[in-house]
């Protein structure tokens, strides 16, 4: 297999992906619509209750909108993630997973292939976000639409591998509910994503030290910092290291199994 | 030999699917034949390699089905008993992206995809979607993709169950005329016993055994039967098959 083979091959899952994303105008619209809802509604209401002092990046005193809106984005790759995971499931339930399966392209590569995929749908759906924010005062320079691509791109990998790991262990479709309560919930809730770490410390010694071993904190504090032009060192090592033993994980996983006694 | 299996079995937990499986198979049309639970799918994911199983050989066109995987998918076309098109993308779409699989541009995919189309008669529904095509269309949709990369095996599971009289023969003679034309190895399984006919190669597949593999015509000589369905119920003594 040559070099353009393999391009032709990533180019076609990029565009069936685009293409099911598109026909699925629904799931656009809940992807937007979810973390608006947090964002305007949410953040509105805890506006007032929750003073945000200065903190790194921010080199002033920021809203609680302009807070979030790194951890809403997280979300939006998340759910992406999570949603890829439950077509890989109906893809196996329907049949269509055999049709990768058959492919002469190794099953990593294609896997590969699919996680880019899904990255090039989260990063689209976080900057349709981004524009939104505009609306409710949030302030994002042009500059951290470039900044927070790389950000979004390798997050966005890791929760797809996450994802992919996930529909490998689940049988049925049925089952996603479970991951929704014990995956994506305690992934978000126990993060930086609505509130700053020092907030969880002063409440619960426990809950904090939770957060800080929750990788999804890393991905929001990546993303926090790229989207203020920074990099932030430790949250990076972290992602990159969790993102290389999950999609291994993931990969491994996908592998044909040994069937038979004989 | 286009395909040389050898002591080939597979066990689901507690069922034995398939029993010491020796087949050799040439170019050619060639029916697996056998009822429902006979077999045939198992057979199929195993020849596709979604099942693997040890102490047994699958060699394709001379490639060693576990050594060789990608060489061999890559001369295979494959259609399933059960539908594995995209149902939310349209019929171009799927065929490209099967193409894309396989590695193939898709300027060259579209010059096969309107060949292949146009001699299944599918040409005006290239950009229909999956969901509004009826069944026969589906398979027919099915075998333009397996057939995209030009295989030099073609396997159809049961491609034609469920399916009117009409779309039935359409594939049926088409799939031969194709074997004839460019001198495959197809391997068709069904258990429609009108399907078969007298100058094929046929294997009957009964609880996991190949019950018989010849010529159809000198099996019914050799078991001194007048036509495939005695042939059959002499080979599996089974009635409730009929």
């Amino acid at each position: 297999m040559s070099i353009s083979q393999y391009c032709y091959c990533c180019m076609g899952i990029i565009k069936r992906e685009l293409f099911r994303f598109f026909k699925q105008r629904s799931r656009l619209l809940s992807a937007l619509v979810r973390p608006l809802l947090w964002l305007i509604v949410f953040a509105a209401g805890f506006r007032a209750a929750l003073g945000i002092s200065i903190m790194e990046p921010y080199g002033t005193y920021i809203t609680y909108q302009e807070y979030i809106v790194p951890g809403l984005c997280c979300m939006i790759v998340l759910f992406n993630g999570m949603q890829s995971s439950l077509s890989m499931v109906y893809d196996r339930e329907m049949g269509s997973m055999k049709v990768l399966l058959m492919s002469p392209l190794p099953m990593p590569f294609l896997l590969c292939c699919k996680l880019i995929a899904i990255a090039f749908l989260s990063l689209m759906q976080v900057y349709i976000f981004l524009l939104f924010t505009q609306f409710v005062d949030v302030e994002i320079m042009w500059l951290s639409y470039l900044t927070a691509a790389p950000a979004i791109f390798i997050i966005a990998f890791f929760l797809g591998s996450l994802g992919l790991l996930l529909s490998s262990l689940i049988k049925q479709l049925e089952n996603f509910a479970g991951v929704m309560n014990f995956v994506i919930f305690p992934m978000f809730f126990l993060s930086s994503a609505l509130y700053p770490l020092w907030k969880m410390k002063e409440a619960s010694m426990w809950l904090y030290t939770i957060c800080q071993y929750n990788p999804f904190t890393y991905c929001v504090e990546l993303l926090r910092f790229a989207l203020f032009g920074q990099f932030n060192i430790t949250a990076f090592s972290v992602v990159i290291a969790v993102t290389a033993i999950v999609s291994t994980a993931a990969l491994l996983n996908f592998r044909p199994k040994f069937k038979s006694k004989g | 030999m286009s395909i040389e299996i050898k002591n080939l079995s597979f066990a689901y937990k507690n069922k034995q699917a398939l029993d010491n499986v020796n087949l050799s198979l040439a170019t050619g049309f060639n029916v697996l034949l056998g009822p429902n639970g006979a077999g045939k799918s198992t057979l199929f994911a195993l020849l596709t390699g979604l099942y693997q199983t040890k102490q047994s050989t699958i060699n394709i066109n001379g490639f060693d089905l576990f050594l060789d995987k990608a060489k061999i998918m890559s001369q295979m076309g494959v259609v399933f008993q059960q539908s594995t098109l995209d149902l939310d993308l349209s019929v171009k779409q799927n065929l490209l992206y099967f193409a894309s699989l396989h590695g193939i541009s898709p300027k060259k995919a579209l010059l096969n995809i309107e060949t292949i189309l146009s001699q299944l008669s599918l040409t005006e529904r290239l950009n229909d979607p999956v969901r509004t095509l009826n069944g026969g269309h589906r398979r027919r949709v099915e075998i333009a993709r397996a057939l995209i990369h030009q295989p030099k095996v073609l396997l159809l599971d049961e491609a034609s169950v469920g399916l009117d009289m009409d779309s039935r023969l359409l594939i049926i003679s088409y799939v031969r005329n194709l074997c004839q034309q460019l001198n495959i190895c197809v391997l068709w399984a069904t258990h429609l016993m009108d399907e078969v006919e007298p100058d094929d190669q046929l294997i009957v597949l009964h609880q996991g055994k190949v019950q018989a593999q010849a010529l159809c015509n000198d099996l019914c000589e050799q078991y001194a039967s007048n036509d495939v369905y005695q042939l059959y119920f002499t080979l599996t003594k089974n009635t409730e098959a009929v």
